[in-house]
């Protein structure tokens, strides 16, 4: 395994994973390397494989290709639970919290703390406000009222209530699924300053985003996922926010997609145009119209 | 730091209206509001209601539902049903009291295989609901149907007829009797045990909901099962325990069933599941989980006991009972589906 260090210590590594659904390949030879006090930024459209990627790495799913290391030791994770174990924290977009239960007591699932006196039975209520409310202060979260449901709190307060209690206990590295999607750019801003936050406190990273503007805000890395396969991965020194758009967008179908929309006045010659190809089953992007500039990585998948 | 100065103070500033707000979000509020309305009605309508007496009848009836209450609405809470919970008190006395009289063995042995018997079906009921991924209505509507045609299918094997033999001659019976059937009689009030049995669980039951941290995971795993398991919490061995829960419950009131009356009929159980489940949502347990309170089942049964005899009391027709706990149960219903939303969503 890879053993150069840059920016800190390698926290985990994946290499040529890759996981079959049945029939279905959601992802194949991907490729992702995690150093300490680092954000890497996985970026990919709707079932570009991101959400197989991170199952994989929080331990919700099992790889079935490739090698998995964490702190340089070969893992097949089984449960979140082992995971976690390995320091390894996750946020969910969506299941981040259970809303009906009071901030403190989310803060706490899965490690609650008990008191001394009843043999670690009882719960240590009062404790566990207190450290709630001081752990958020340091995050710079300003909860003075933690006995409310979590589902109270606005989407962007529940993903940083979220990313400090993964903090506070002791993740070493921290995955993000989609922590903007659902935000508005306030509160994504927000977001993004405890991203950083939990950076600078040592942490690894990896954010999980389609949203290529938020991720060349705060990465580090970007590695981008196209059906299920690496279409891309670059450190921030070599790509600009541009490229990383321009890719993200689609790359070259972008460019298709914007060359057949365009007005039919722009006289183009070629009858292709207004005879576009089906190209193959499973194709999602537009026609193949030009068949001067093909891309190598538009190889489509056959389930 | 400076900040737990500012906290103390701003917590002092914003203490009222957050006491208040809990208030108003408690899961129990509408079933005491619910509690003291009946006992109001009753008390007007019906002379006898305001007796001693009448009131150690109301606490029994509300007992033989409490007893269940407790462990059915704690899985409620952890997002559960269990179908099977009504004949399993059944079960539990026909296995007690065949297994004693077939064996001629003391009684005690009896009551042990019971609980082995029910925390079995607790623990399957988990099982397969873990394994299957089915959801709990459709794998306890098939455990109570299996257990349905047991009780009778066994007992008549056995027995001969639909009832078992009495075991009132039987070594072990009294003191049996005692724990589970015996009775106190303070200054005219009649206390059975079975009261002493439903506040025990009632306390030990809100205590590990509330001040444990395996509560903290009934409520989870009820409130969102995913959102649980992510950060580490066992979902299925939760709800299993939680299941173990019913099937000890049933035992104690099973046993009871059994050392009062002295033989058992085995059709008898069936439909009570749905009254246990009553309770729970009149006391304030969220229908889809995660929410709810061990005491406002308490209160539920509190109010099953008191509507069942006063009704008895004011000399009404008892056929409206029925009607009256459907209209209470949809109120109740509606009553927590509006607090979930004011607890999720409410005023900042």
């Amino acid at each position: 395994m890879s053993t150069e260090v840059t920016t800190g210590t390698e926290l985990l590594s994946l290499e040529g994973v890759g996981k079959s659904y049945g029939t279905v390949r959601a992802l194949q030879d991907v490729s992702l390397t995690l150093r300490a006090g680092e954000i890497s930024c996985v970026l990919g459209d709707n079932g570009a494989g991101k959400s197989t990627l991170i199952k994989i790495i929080s331990g919700l799913h099992r790889h079935d290709e490739g090698r998995y290391t964490v702190d340089g030791e070969e893992v097949r994770l089984d449960s979140p639970r082992q995971a976690l174990d390995r320091g390894i924290a996750t946020v969910y977009q969506d299941l981040a919290v259970v809303p009906l239960m009071p901030v403190w007591r989310n803060f706490f699932l899965g490690s609650e703390r008990g008191t001394r006196r009843w043999g670690g039975l009882r719960l240590d209520a009062d404790g566990m406000r207190a450290t709630t409310r001081d752990a958020l202060a340091r995050m710079g979260i300003d909860l003075q009222d933690v006995d409310r449901p979590i589902g109270t709190l606005s989407g962007g307060q529940r993903q940083c209530v979220a990313i400090a209690r993964a903090v506070h206990f002791g993740a070493k590295v921290l995955i993000l699924d989609e922590p903007t999607a659902a935000l508005g750019v306030k509160q994504s801003g927000v977001v993004l300053k405890y991203v950083t936050a939990a950076r600078d406190a040592g942490l690894g990273v990896v954010l999980i985003t389609h949203n290529p503007h938020h991720a060349y805000l705060v990465g580090d890395h970007f590695t981008l996922l196209k059906r299920g396969r690496m279409a891309g991965s670059h450190p921030r020194a070599e790509i600009s926010l541009e490229q990383l758009t321009t890719e993200m967008a689609g790359g070259s179908d972008l460019a298709e997609l914007s060359h057949e929309l365009a007005r039919p006045s722009a006289a183009d010659p070629r009858p292709s145009a207004a005879d576009p190809r089906p190209s193959g089953p499973g194709a999602t992007g537009p026609g193949d119209t030009d068949p001067s500039d093909p891309d190598p990585r538009e190889e489509r998948q056959q389930p | 730091m400076s900040t737990p100065d500012l906290l103390a103070r701003d917590g002092l500033l914003d203490g009222r209206p957050a006491a208040l707000r809990r208030l108003l979000a408690r899961p129990e509020l509408g079933a005491l509001i619910a509690a003291v309305a009946v006992f109001l009605v009753f008390a007007v309508v019906a002379e006898p209601f305001l007796r001693v007496s009448s009131l150690g009848t109301v606490l029994y009836a509300a007992s033989t539902i409490g007893i269940m209450a407790v462990p059915v609405s704690l899985l409620m809470i952890g997002g559960e049903f269990d179908l099977s919970a009504g004949v399993l008190v059944t079960t539990a006395a026909l296995t007690s009291s065949m297994v004693s009289y077939q064996l001629t063995a003391v009684t005690w042995v009896g009551a042990l295989v019971s609980l082995a018997t029910t925390l079995a079906v607790g623990w399957f009921n988990g099982w397969m609901l873990g394994r299957t991924k089915l959801p709990s209505f459709i794998v306890t509507l098939g455990t109570f149907l299996m257990l349905t045609g047991a009780n009778l299918g066994v007992t008549k094997a056995i027995s001969g007829t639909v009832s078992t033999k009495s075991i009132a001659d039987m070594e072990g019976f009294a003191a049996c009797r005692w724990l589970f059937a015996s009775e106190v009689t303070v200054g005219g009030l009649t206390i059975k045990a079975t009261v002493w049995w439903w506040l025990g669980l009632l306390v030990v039951g809100s205590w590990v909901l509330l001040r444990t941290r395996f509560g903290n995971w009934i409520f989870a795993v009820g409130g969102d099962a995913d959102a649980a398991r992510a950060v580490g919490v066992p979902v299925a061995r939760t709800k299993t325990v939680l299941y173990l829960g019913v099937g000890f419950g049933a035992w104690v009131l099973g046993q009871h069933l059994l050392f009062s009356f002295d033989t058992v009929q085995s059709g008898e159980g069936v439909g009570n599941e749905l009254i246990y489940i009553v309770a729970a949502v009149i006391g304030g347990c969220l229908i889809t989980g995660g929410y709810g309170s061990v005491v406002g089942s308490a209160l539920g049964a509190l109010i099953f006991g008191m509507a069942s005899k006063g009704i008895i009391y004011a000399q009404w027709n008892p056929d409206w009972f029925k009607f009256f706990l459907g209209a209470m149960l949809l109120l109740a219903a509606l009553l927590n589906a509006y607090v979930k939303r004011r607890a999720e969503r409410g005023p900042r």
